[in-house]
């Protein structure tokens, strides 16, 4: 595959650096990245992917985009409002980058789908606002042995950690199971600054794209997390493997998936 | 002694168990937090009978959903 001379333009400072290159590039082109979520996390990691030229990209999500949604969904305008949030998704995804082809899924993952969405995708961005389909889609990817990005924010809080199949601990290993509905608040009853998943969603995003080169270090043994109030950022070690997971460890329990109920963040993600 | 606690140095009084750490520290949702003692995880059913020592460092992994909602 040659670049095209737009291309050579639009992935230029890419192109320069030494770890990306034109032999890079052509990789995030050949890539295939999944994000579930078109949310708060979901917006800038579409965004950032579909900028960097990462050739195929799916998004799922069920949901209609709302007014509330849009103090930090921005991959979503006024004009959106009532536009499935993965057509409108699409559209901005494809406004920023035509060379990347967006593939829209107007569904909630569930036990029964999930293993269908991941099979074809290289790496999977976790932008889910809830616990069920966060333990979901790590029990989904640990089983298929998909490399994924989990994160979470709530008012002035992120957390992010990567999990790749075989080098870490997954999710499950750090918070076992999934807290009883309405036990935790969720961004909807606490708030949640808008720019908190500009960060928290665009580190995803690097994740991404630093897996799929080949380069860097990621996230996986440690579960970073962020602070906006105090302006700290601490990277948690996490233990290599824990041996009594339920899904990853020694003798796993978990053999099929689960959809645990749901809380009251808005709907089924 | 000396504990470490997300990342700042900290006295305690000798003995202190985990959850009493929990409780001193105000730490939110305290049932459904993760430990983490060097490194080591632990469930809050647990914390009762972890007893810290001198230089131990000490995390707590909140679960955070949000993204979406």
């Amino acid at each position: 595959m040659e670049f095209t001379y737009e291309q050579m333009q639009r992935y230029s400072r890419h192109i320069i650096l030494k770890e990306i290159g034109s032999k890079g590039q052509k990789k995030l082109l050949n890539s295939r990245v999944l994000i579930i979520g078109a949310g708060g996390l979901g917006s800038p990691a579409a965004m950032y992917l579909a900028a960097a030229g990462v050739g195929t990209i799916g998004v799922a999500d069920a949901d209609e985009v709302d007014l509330s949604n849009l103090q930090r969904q921005i991959v979503h305008t006024t004009a959106d409002v009532g536009k499935a949030k993965v057509l409108s998704a699409k559209e901005t995804m494809e406004a920023i980058n035509p060379d990347v082809k967006v593939i829209p899924y107007e569904t909630f993952v569930s036990a029964e789908n999930i293993a269908d969405l991941i099979k074809d995708y290289d790496f999977v961005i976790d932008g889910t606002d809830n616990f069920p389909a966060k333990f979901l889609i790590n029990d989904a990817c640990v089983m298929a042995e998909k490399p994924f990005s989990h994160a979470g924010i709530i008012r002035f809080q992120g957390q992010l950690m990567t999990y790749v199949p075989g080098r870490g601990p997954c999710y499950r290993c750090v918070f076992k199971n999934p807290p009883p509905a309405d036990a935790v608040p969720t961004c909807r009853q606490a708030g949640v600054v808008g720019a908190m998943g500009g960060v928290i969603g665009s580190l995803q995003a690097m994740e991404a794209i630093k897996y799929l080169l080949g380069k860097g270090e990621l996230l996986t043994g440690y579960l970073l997390t962020y602070n906006a109030l105090t302006m700290e950022f601490r990277k948690i070690k996490l233990p290599e493997k824990v041996k009594d997971c339920p899904i990853c460890g020694d003798n796993p329990t978990i053999h099929e998936l689960t959809d645990y109920e749901m809380n009251s963040c808005g709907g089924a993600f | 002694m000396k504990i470490t606690v997300s990342g700042k140095i900290k006295e305690y009084k000798d003995g202190l168990t985990l959850k009493e750490l929990v409780e001193a520290e105000k730490v939110e949702t305290p049932e459904y937090v993760t430990g983490s003692v060097n490194d080591e995880l632990y469930s809050a059913k647990d914390f009762e009978g972890i007893v810290l020592k001198d230089g131990d460092a000490v995390e707590f992994l909140y679960f955070m959903g949000g993204g979406l909602c």
